[in-house]
């Protein structure tokens, strides 16, 4: 195609049909997952919350694929660490602290589930357990669902490199292929499984495995959000034109340890984490933004003052609110309401 | 009414409620074309097409899960398992995943999938063709777990179970499928899940049990009626998940003495559970110790025709156990 009249370079986002505005979305919501996450670890170290599992450096990427979804059709079943995807399909980070201090209105479990484990049927997000990979099979079913009813809908599923070695994550791939279904299988490879480095858990690359199962696999860098971004609008295209699965593995690093419960220089180095944290993707891409104009640090600092509001009220607002009454720890075990034998 | 036998009673009610519901769909190895290994989804293919009768790859975890996806999407999938000594990969699908799903989500998303199991021996299947794994999933709440002895339960259990909100597992007894003939209406039907059945009325002693040695016990009370006047009060539990504990209760009362039957091993069993109730409610009316007869405490049976007798439960055995607890 040749453009006529002034010429312009054209702006990497742009090129992909990213607005402006919408890249810059994409930044405020890997800042405000970032603080949110920093704010989980200070209240987990201060002892006002149990638990808290990080998914810092991880970010980038989860917003970038998150943008290349639709948020009125696709289902969505992210991993535990899969924050800053969660926060851009909706939900607030009130909803992620009331997770985090395990109250009754935690619209994921009710404080039930650890946090980190999301679910939100207005959201689209499926209720996910700690057993790792059983999601996997479940995507491959909502996509069995979609393609059943004849509706326009992707599932996407993410986990960890680890993770990819369980029975499930085969035994859905090798369905989604058979039947050629619109699922996204998402391997975040951050390089640990909890403390067992990649190298020992598998010797081949995750994305090669989707050879075995007739479908593309893809490895993209996930310090660059917007080559994240183009190859999951691709699948998401590939998945709705019926061409089937994809899978698609994000090269990332987990700098936090596996969780607060966890020491990670018991088995790697500080300056091994140092060097990845160099690596950081959100800085880059204030500076790409900065760069085309589209960003400033007085917009920087408008924005983290934002962000600083908006999570202390949420913190406040978690600690504050009740647990779930333990009277209620018999609800929900089944349908209560429904005369057994009369489902519908 | 027409007399049809058990896995005839399967199929139909997979069949009328596939007619009568579009989010109904059967899916398992072989149950397409092929129309499932026994045959009791034979022709659901040829009716309802590729889709809906749906053969998959050799997997029960995925086989399990990806029913759970399509439940949790709002469809109202029948997932079959070969065997249900085949299950066990799909366990962990079963008991972390669709039994919690309301439960860990707060009531935001539930899991109405159906999936279905032929269990028991008898048919020279040895070690891993022949197991009953009632006791492996029973004990876990939100599960509900069904095992019906005659056609008539198995088609009105199969609709509630496709019809049930929550996670369904549906043991139905390969020897039963066409040993076991009985009267089914035509057309639509349930039979209650958690609600046990008076199979015989008794004075003298009650049998409580589920699946295929019930007809051991009905074969042995008949002779014991007519030839030591000995009469027996049979209870078909036919849900396993949630215990009919009025039922059970009732049945025990009539009597005071009770024996506890199914083909599962003995240790760990639905009877345990059973006796165990029975001793908390109503230890000081009883005439007897509570008896059970069940499976060996083995591994599973075996495929030799002495050895698979041996392991089984039959009519003698039955009636030997009945007359010593009538005497008692």
């Amino acid at each position: 195609m040749t453009h006529t009249g002034s010429v312009k370079n054209v702006s990497r986002h742009a090129a992909l049909g990213l607005s402006d505005e919408r890249a810059v979305h994409m930044y405020e919501k890997m800042q405000l997952t970032r603080k949110f996450d920093e704010r989980a670890q200070l209240l987990q170290r201060a002892g006002k919350v149990n638990f808290h599992i990080s998914g810092i450096t991880q970010e980038p990427s989860q917003v970038a694929m998150a943008f290349a979804m639709n948020l009125e059709n696709d289902w969505f079943l992210p991993y535990y660490r899969d924050y800053g995807f969660v926060l851009s399909v909706g939900m607030t980070v009130k909803e992620l602290m009331l997770s985090l201090f395990a109250k009754a209105e935690d619209p994921n479990s009710a404080g039930r589930q650890m946090p980190g484990h999301f679910g939100s049927k207005r959201l689209r997000i499926v209720t996910g357990s700690s057993p790792v990979t059983t999601q996997v099979p479940h995507a491959v079913g909502f996509a069995l669902a979609a393609k059943m009813r004849g509706e326009q809908s992707v599932s996407l599923v993410s986990f960890g490199e680890g993770s990819s070695n369980q029975g499930d994550f085969h035994e859905g791939c090798n369905f989604a292929g058979v039947m050629k279904l619109p699922v996204i299988f998402v391997c975040q490879n951050n390089g640990y499984a909890i403390s067992i480095p990649f190298a020992k858990q598998s010797a081949g690359r995750i994305a090669d495995r989707a050879i075995g199962y007739g479908f593309p696999g893809i490895r993209v860098d996930g310090n660059d959000p917007l080559e994240v971004y183009r190859v999951f609008a691709e699948a998401h295209k590939r998945a709705l034109a019926g061409e089937g699965p994809t899978l698609i593995e994000i090269m990332t690093y987990r700098v936090t340890p596996h969780s607060t419960s966890d020491n990670d220089l018991a088995y790697r180095t500080k300056e091994e984490v140092d060097h990845h944290k160099a690596l950081d993707a959100i800085p880059a891409f204030r500076a790409y933004l900065t760069e085309l104009g589209l960003w400033s640090d007085e917009k920087e600092a408008e924005l983290q003052a934002r962000i600083r509001k908006e999570i202390d009220e949420a913190t406040q607002y978690g600690e504050n609110a009740p647990f779930q009454p333990v009277e209620d720890a018999f609800r929900y075990v089944y349908a209560d309401s429904a005369p057994e034998g009369e489902g519908r | 009414m027409p007399v049809m036998e058990y896995i005839e009673a399967i199929r139909t009610a997979m069949k009328d409620e596939m007619e009568r519901d579009n989010r109904v769909f059967v899916m398992g190895e072989d149950v397409g074309l092929k129309g499932g290994v026994f045959g009791t989804t034979k022709g659901l293919q040829q009716q309802f097409g590729e889709m809906r009768s749906l053969d998959t790859p050799l997997a029960e975890s995925a086989i399990a899960g990806v029913a759970i996806g399509a439940a949790m999407a709002g469809m109202r999938p029948v997932a079959e398992m070969q065997y249900s000594d085949f299950m066990f990969p799909a366990t962990n699908q079963i008991i972390s995943e669709a039994a919690k799903i309301r439960y860990r989500s707060n009531n935001d998303w539930d899991c109405p999938v159906v999936i279905r199991a032929p269990i028991g021996g008898g048919v020279f299947g040895g070690l891993y063709h022949s197991q009953c794994p009632e006791s492996v999933f029973f004990g876990t709440p939100g599960l509900k777990i069904v095992a019906p002895s005659t056609a008539y339960d198995a088609k009105g259990l199969l609709l509630s179970a496709i019809r049930d909100p929550d996670p369904v597992l549906f043991f139905e007894n390969k020897k039963c499928y066409r040993l076991i003939s009985d009267e089914v209406p035509e057309g639509d039907y349930t039979v209650p899940i958690g609600k046990s059945k008076v199979m015989r009325e008794g004075d003298d002693i009650t049998i409580i049990g589920y699946s295929m040695p019930l007809h051991f016990a009905m074969q042995a009370a008949e002779e014991l009626s007519r030839e030591e006047g000995i009469e027996a009060h049979i209870l078909d539990l036919r849900t396993l998940q949630p215990l009919d504990r009025e039922g059970i209760l009732e049945a025990v009362s009539r009597t005071g003495k009770v024996l506890i039957v199914h083909e599962d091993n003995k240790t760990g069993g639905v009877g345990a559970e059973v006796a165990a109730i029975i001793s908390e409610e109503l230890l000081y009316d009883l005439d007897a110790p509570i008896r059970r007869l069940c499976g060996p405490d083995v591994p599973a049976m075996p495929i030799n025709p002495p050895g698979e007798k041996h392991f089984l439960l039959n009519k003698d055995k039955l009636k030997a156990a009945m007359l010593e607890l009538a005497r008692f």
